[in-house]
């Protein structure tokens, strides 16, 4: 952003003022349309966020001020810490998986030299199926009578899993699909900041006597430490937010084992019909991924300059 | 593709020994077979290490594996999909499964469009991302040509609150983001099942706002500094110069506002919730534990055809949006 005004350009002058008037009232029309979106989808309900969170609403008499007795509500159901929990787990498990395989794909990918269009189009298939349609395709693989995951462990002579309906693998399941469905889109950023390191690299720490995993260690994950880092940020502030998942397949179940804070917030509004309550969940959860999220957009603004 | 021609034939050349290092690193599980190509660029194994038949034959293992570790886990649950629908309730239930359904009648998709109308969802949901495409575009293309170009008085602190909000993930305003449609303020209009309610914040894209005018800023001044001496206006400036020269990125974000729509789901449960309004993953999402397997899965197919034709007609813009999206652009 290197848009330094230069003030000196400007005519100066009897004239210039009404022309600069009149420079800022076009500027301003071709800016209105964006503006009243913004003002009334994003900067207002960054607003209402944090008001909610400490309001009694009922949407018939004014809301009331409550303090923080919303939070306090909110903590004090059991199921508050489960929430948390299983959110913390389900971000961990993702970023095991949905981190650590698209980099080794992608390094992988990188030195294939056939079949890499191929390769890249299926990786990301997933990615382009509606993520619904994704999830209830692996409700029905996870189905335990005759899904198909079922299926190929009995092929394999291994006992089957019940899946969705154990409080062992429910949370699991759940991170599976998701890493599935967004598996591709890390692969190929990774593969388009590999691709970006100078051969130079490999070759003077080869002959330095670097062998393959040294090789990974010193050379491909220094010189795409930028693009691992930022998309850590981007993943955790992704994952945490998981809801479509247990929506969809385990309604938070069983005994809350997949139970996630985003989850929680929407039964607060939507099944409970205390928006108050889940306010403060939401409120709890931005201090939280906007501490990610402000790394995340200090890292990627250095990366581009 | 074509550049690596010169490859299995070619082990005659290679015949040099290689120098010092390679009995070390010989875990090297992968190869690469064009090594003969001077052009190539080097990357994590050595071309050298390559050509040796060792290193050819564990290129082709792991090329052969990964070729079927990624068909196994990308393709074949969607050929177990399509195939899925066309098998009957029995068969779906049967064990083992069969490879092959025992009959191809396409009857079922016919059953799954009509039961769950999925004609009717299929249309909402064009109308709900053609709309945003269309906001979109008028919205976030003027708002970045009037900050690029015509840098009024408070524009950076403009585009710094529109940049902002890609700091507050979504999910964390949607309660008051509800609210708002529910009842909008100071007009108090009732957005809710209509589609003003996806089309209206598909327009407040602030990640848009700063791709498009990181596209403007690179187009020379000189060039509407003509235009404008010329007497253009500004609408026609970038009507006539801005736009056309803006080719790529406005592709890249029709893509992107077209597939974020698509594949939006919790926004649209929550604002479209009456069944004739419903977009198709709400749609089938709602009324799949209702249906015969075999229709449930034939929707779903249904549902990925648009997405994936997209994707395979657009490929290349969608990667660039992608690469473009995350942090080189």
């Amino acid at each position: 952003m290197s848009t330094t005004t230069a003030p000196a350009s400007r005519p100066r002058g009897p004239g210039a003022l009404r022309s600069g008037i009149r420079r800022n009232l076009t500027a301003y029309g071709f800016l209105c349309g964006a503006l009243i979106c913004f003002a009334f989808f994003s900067w207002y309900p960054m607003v209402q966020e944090v008001l909610l969170s400490f309001q009694r609403t009922n949407f018939v008499d004014e809301p009331t001020w409550v303090g923080w007795a919303n939070f306090r509500t909110v903590a004090e159901d059991a199921a508050f810490a489960d929430a948390w929990l299983n959110t913390i787990a389900f971000t961990g498990l993702a970023l095991v998986f949905g981190y650590v395989v698209p980099f080794v794909a992608a390094i992988v990918l990188n030195e294939l030299r056939h079949a890499k269009a191929y390769l890249r189009f299926v990786v990301y298939l997933p990615v382009m199926l509606p993520p619904a349609v994704a999830v209830l395709l692996f409700k029905w693989f996870y189905d335990p009578g005759a899904g198909l995951f079922n299926q190929i462990l009995d092929l394999a002579h291994l006992p089957a899993l019940s899946w969705l309906d154990s409080t062992d693998t429910a949370l699991i399941s759940l991170v599976i699909v998701s890493t599935w469905m967004n598996l591709g889109t890390g692969t190929l950023i990774y593969l388009a900041a590999l691709q970006s390191i100078p051969g130079e690299l490999y070759e003077a720490a080869e002959l330095d006597g670097a062998g393959l995993f040294k090789r990974v260690w010193h050379v491909t994950i220094p010189q795409t430490k930028l693009i691992l880092l930022v998309m850590l940020l981007l993943q955790i502030v992704a994952t945490m937010q998981v809801f479509i998942e247990p929506y969809l397949l385990t309604g938070g179940g069983p005994e809350n084992a997949t139970l996630t804070v985003a989850y929680l917030m929407y039964q607060y509004a939507f099944n409970f019909g205390d928006f108050g309550g889940g306010g403060a969940l939401g409120l709890m959860l931005m201090v939280v991924l906007m501490v990610f999220s402000a790394f995340y957009l200090r890292l990627s603004r250095d990366n581009q300059s | 593709m074509p550049k690596v021609t010169v490859r299995p034939d070619r082990p005659a050349t290679a015949p040099p020994p290689e120098p010092a290092p390679p009995k070390t690193r010989r875990r090297s599980r992968r190869a690469r077979a064009s090594a003969a190509e001077p052009r190539e660029f080097r990357s994590l194994v050595s071309p050298h290490t390559l050509n040796t038949p060792r290193g050819r034959l564990i290129y082709w293992t792991v090329l052969t594996c990964v070729v079927v570790v990624f068909t196994a886990v990308f393709v074949f649950p969607l050929y177990w999909m399509v195939t899925g629908a066309l098998k009957t309730p029995e068969e779906l239930a049967q064990i083992p499964p069969g490879f092959f359904p025992s009959s191809l009648d396409f009857g079922v998709y016919a059953e799954a469009w009509e039961q769950l109308d999925l004609g009717l969802f299929l249309t909402n949901t064009v109308v709900y991302a053609g709309g945003a495409w269309l906001l979109t575009l008028a919205f976030d293309v003027s708002a970045a040509y009037a900050l690029s170009k015509l840098r009024p008085v408070l524009g950076k602190a403009v585009l710094g609150m529109m940049l902002s909000t890609l700091m507050i993930p979504p999910m964390v305003i949607l309660l008051p983001a509800y609210l708002t449609v529910k009842e909008l303020p100071i007009l108090g209009w009732d957005l809710l099942n209509t589609p003003w309610a996806i089309w209206l914040p598909a327009a407040a894209n602030g990640f848009f706002v700063f791709l498009l005018k990181r596209f403007f800023d690179s187009i020379p001044r000189e060039l509407l500094e003509a235009a404008q001496i010329d007497g253009a206006s500004a609408g026609r400036i970038l009507w006539s110069i801005v736009l056309p020269v803006s080719r790529p990125i406005l592709g890249v974000v029709s893509i992107l506002s077209v597939v974020n729509v698509w594949k939006d789901f919790v926004w649209p449960l929550l604002v479209l919730p009456d069944g004739e309004k419903m977009t198709i993953s709400v749609g089938i999402a709602s009324l799949a534990a209702r249906m015969p397997q075999n229709v449930m899965i034939a929707s779903l197919v249904i549902a990925s055809i648009p997405t994936m034709v997209v994707f395979l007609l657009f490929q290349r813009s969608i990667m660039a949006g992608l690469t473009a999206g995350s942090l080189k652009g």
